[in-house]
C-alpha cells in the first residue's frame, strides 16, 4: 500500500474510541502534528490481535506533537514533543 | 521460626496466590505446544536462557562505536537494526530506530501502552520502565520524572519523548561526555549505562 502521508505533512489524529486491540494511544486521539518518518508497512495489529492476517500491511507512521498541544498545561520548554508511532488508518489532513 | 537466620534484609514473599488468567493461558499453550511436538521443553527454556543473557552490554558496543566512527553513526541512524546487525548482533524482527541527544535535543522512550522496548540490545526492561507511573508520567510531565531520576534537563534544550507505540524500538543514543577523547571504544562503552540508553539519565565520565 502506498503512504498517503509524507514527512512534514500535517495531520490529525481521529477521534475515535472503538472497541478491541487499539495501538492508538487515547490521549493522541483529536490532537494535530506532523509526520516525521514513514516508518513502513506492517500488518494491521488491531487484526492481528484476533488471530487474522492483518493484510493488506498498512503504512505506519511517527508522529510528532507539541506537547503544549497534547497538554494545554504542560509545564516544559515550548519546544518540546512527543513521537508516536500511528497507522495510516488512524490519520486525516489537518 | 528464623532465629539463627541473623541477617534482616526483605526477602521477596512466596508467590502463593492463585494464578492470573495470562498466567493459566501461558501454561496451557505452552503445555498444548508442547503435547504437540511443535516446541520441546527445552527450546522454550533456551528462548528464556537467552533473553535473560541478553544486557545493555549490547547496547553500550553499539553506542560507542557510533561515539568513535562517524559514518557508522549515520548508518546507525539511518537504519538502526542493519547497523547492529553489522556489529553481529542478531535482531531478529527488531526495527531498531536511534534517536540522537545533543546539546540541544535530550531524548526520553517509553510505551505508554506496555513495556515495548529494544530487548535484543538491552535485555529484559527494569520494572520501573513498566510501571503506569513510569508509562504515564514520562508523556505527561517528563521534564519532572526526569528530575526524580536525578536528571536535570536545562530549560534550552528540547526534550523529545518517544512512545513506542506498534512496530518500532528506540535507543537514545546519548551525548558523549565531554574529556573522553581519544578514549577506546572499551572504555567508552564502560561508561554507557542502561538507563542513559533509555534516556533517564545521561552517561558521565566521572
Amino acid at each position: 500500500m502506498s503512504a498517503r502521508f509524507k514527512p512534514g505533512d500535517a495531520v490529525t489524529v481521529r477521534r475515535a474510541y472503538p472497541p478491541g486491540h487499539l495501538r492508538t494511544p487515547h490521549y493522541i486521539r483529536g490532537r494535530r502534528g506532523v509526520i516525521e518518518r514513514i516508518c513502513g508497512s506492517f500488518a494491521n495489529p488491531e487484526e492481528l490481535a484476533y488471530g487474522r492476517d492483518g493484510l493488506p500491511a498498512r503504512p505506519l507512521y511517527r508522529v510528532r506533537f507539541a506537547q503544549r498541544q497534547v497538554w494545554p498545561d504542560y509545564a516544559g520548554a515550548a519546544g518540546d514533543t512527543v513521537d508516536i508511532e500511528i497507522y495510516e488508518h488512524w490519520l486525516e489532513p489537518a | 521460626m528464623h532465629d539463627d537466620h541473623p541477617h534482616s534484609h526483605g526477602h521477596r514473599p512466596d508467590q502463593d496466590g492463585p494464578l492470573s488468567d495470562y498466567q493459566l493461558m501461558e501454561i496451557a499453550v505452552r503445555e498444548l505446544l508442547i503435547e504437540k511436538r511443535i516446541v520441546t521443553a527445552d527450546e522454550v527454556r533456551r528462548a528464556v536462557e537467552a533473553m535473560d543473557a541478553r544486557s545493555p552490554a549490547l547496547g553500550a558496543r553499539v553506542v560507542a562505536r557510533a561515539w568513535t566512527d562517524a559514518a557508522f553513526k549515520a548508518r546507525l541512524l539511518a537504519d538502526g537494526t542493519a547497523a547492529c546487525e553489522e556489529l553481529g548482533i542478531e535482531m531478529a524482527a527488531t526495527k531498531l530506530v536511534v534517536v540522537e541527544s545533543t546539546p540541544a535535543v535530550h531524548n526520553l522512550v517509553v510505551c505508554t501502552l506496555c513495556s515495548c522496548y529494544p530487548r535484543m540490545l538491552l535485555g529484559l526492561p527494569p520494572d520501573w520502565y513498566k510501571s503506569r507511573a513510569y508509562r504515564a508520567r514520562a508523556v505527561r510531565e517528563p521534564r519532572e520524572a526526569l528530575r526524580e531520576f536525578g536528571t536535570e534537563i536545562a530549560d534550552d534544550v528540547t526534550v523529545r519523548v518517544h512512545d513506542s507505540t506498534a512496530d518500532m524500538r528506540y535507543l537514545v543514543l546519548p551525548l558523549r561526555p565531554p574529556d573522553t577523547d581519544g578514549w577506546s571504544e572499551d572504555r567508552l562503552a564502560a561508561l554507557v549505562t542502561r538507563d542513559s540508553m533509555i534516556g533517564v539519565a545521561v552517561p558521565s565520565s566521572v
